[in-house]
């Protein structure tokens, strides 16, 4: 998952830095994504997975790193796999 | 419960009677002028008035932040351009208070600014970031010492030359990206202010907001460790927007009363019948009564959120929605009914020496679309809307 989400970073992020380079618990805004451009990380990462991110999960903390992101997707695979 | 009630009400009293004894009889030669409200200022200090939000533990006035809205209000009754200040002033120290974190030096700092009154100005706009507030050029770039130092080139320093110490936005460190800011304050004795530019605005006049370079030299400490990112969503963004927002309520309701006054003014002159003109303030009351409507609910959400564990709804998208649209929504309505004011009183509105004056309120009320320009907040809340769920 880390590697898919590494992709969208580096296709959607427009960052100034090689995602490639990045570790997964590198500070992303921190390393040059806007707030703009994390909106762009977001819904490309909705489309990919096909789930969508409960307003409680759109925020700076939940975007903040590969790994982070990670985790928040783990969790709503999680939960749509329960319901 | 009923002791904060009483200090609150108290603070609340003495900010009324200043407004009226103090900013309102000199709003005219400010504005006029385009001077500082010194004595408005020196009034608040005299009250304690400019520590009203920090901790009494820190020996400020522990004011709740409700209050200080109503402050704000009140002082834009009376002068707008007071207002403002004494609300951009409480910005900065509302949002130092609320990011601590067991600070030692900032602790000391707020206690020395409580004891001292010292007025706070901030040098978050700079040329070259197009007017985004969230990212800087300027950096926290290590000299000798141990020391930090950073020159910044600001486009306008509300006060600057009247303030005691600036709160001032910087990239973390020389090789940080342009997004990753931090907050720092530095006092007069560590600070040169060049200016650059004059200050000859349309309104908000005795706000005193040229252009200018500021240089500084101070201590690696008087850095906020807490991230400037979350200091905006937590804090800086929604006080900001609520603050000003209230005070440009007042000078609209200000403006309804001078029309509100006209009007009688007119019924008097034919007793037992209504003048056209009071429908036209039926009609203004309506517009009053919707900026009235979101600046409260606003008001009211935030207090409801703001001091929950974590914060986490103040760092949702949702939330910054809200707020943004508060700005949006209280800066194009405010000069509206001022608008409408200066159409019910007409020439005696549009001369700037009668009662019924407004042209100072609907000058003062231009200014709120700028401040943080509403394009560029619209450009925000559109890529925002594409991914909130609930707005």
């Amino acid at each position: 998952m880390t590697e898919e989400i590494r992709q969208i970073i580096a296709a959607h992020a427009r960052m100034p830095v090689e995602v490639g380079e990045l570790a997964v618990d590198a500070d992303l805004y921190q390393a040059g994504m806007t707030s703009h451009a994390s909106v762009n990380v977001m819904l490309a990462l909705e489309d990919h997975f096909d789930l969508e991110f409960p307003d409680r999960m759109l925020t700076r903390d939940v975007f903040e790193s590969i790994q982070s992101i990670a985790a928040a997707l783990t969790e709503l695979r999680a939960e749509a796999l329960a319901s | 419960m009923s002791i904060s009630v009483d200090r609150d009400q108290a603070f609340l009293d003495a900010v009324c009677r200043i407004a009226d004894d103090v900013a309102a009889p000199n709003a005219r030669e400010v504005d006029e002028q385009a001077r500082f409200p010194i004595e408005t200022v020196e009034a608040l200090r005299a009250e304690g008035a400019l520590s009203a939000f920090v901790p009494s533990r820190l020996g400020g006035g522990e004011v709740a932040f409700a209050t200080i809205a109503k402050a704000c209000f009140e002082l834009g009754r009376r002068c707008g351009a007071s207002a403002m200040v004494f609300a951009m002033h409480q910005i900065k120290v509302i949002s130092v208070t609320r990011h601590l974190d067991d600070a030692p030096w900032f602790e000391d700092y707020l206690r020395r600014l409580a004891s001292e009154q010292r007025l706070v100005a901030s040098v978050t706009s700079e040329i070259g970031t197009g007017g985004d507030m969230g990212r800087s050029v300027a950096a926290v770039t290590p000299i000798e010492e141990g020391n930090v130092s950073f020159e910044k080139q600001a486009p306008t320093v509300s006060y600057g030359n009247h303030a005691d110490d600036l709160l001032v936005t910087l990239r973390r460190s020389p090789d940080a990206e342009p997004t990753d800011q931090v907050m720092v304050v530095v006092s007069r004795e560590q600070y040169a202010l060049e200016q650059v530019s004059s200050w000859d605005p349309l309104g908000m006049r005795g706000t005193c907001s040229p252009g200018f370079i500021v240089r500084a030299e101070f201590s690696p400490e008087q850095v906020i460790p807490t991230p400037f990112s979350r200091v905006m969503s937590e804090s800086m963004v929604p006080v900001t927007h609520i603050l000003w927002s209230h005070l440009w309520l007042g000078i609209a309701t200000d403006a309804f009363d001078r029309a509100r006054a006209f009007a009688r003014a007119a019924a008097k002159q034919k007793p037992g019948v209504t003048p056209p003109v009071a429908l036209r303030v039926s009609h203004l009351m309506s517009e009053l009564s919707l900026l009235r409507a979101e600046v409260g609910s606003a008001l009211d959400e935030f207090v409801a959120m703001a001091d929950e564990p974590g914060r986490e709804r103040l760092s949702t998208m949702a939330v910054a929605l809200r707020f943004n649209n508060l700005k949006i929504a209280s800066s194009e309505q405010a000069p509206r009914v001022c608008q409408g004011a200066l159409g019910i009183c007409g020439i005696m509105g549009f001369k700037n020496d009668t009662p019924f004056s407004v042209g100072r309120h609907l000058r003062d009320t231009l200014s709120a679309c700028l401040m943080i320009a509403n394009e560029r907040i619209h450009q925000t809340n559109a890529s925002l809307l594409l991914i909130a769920k609930e707005v």
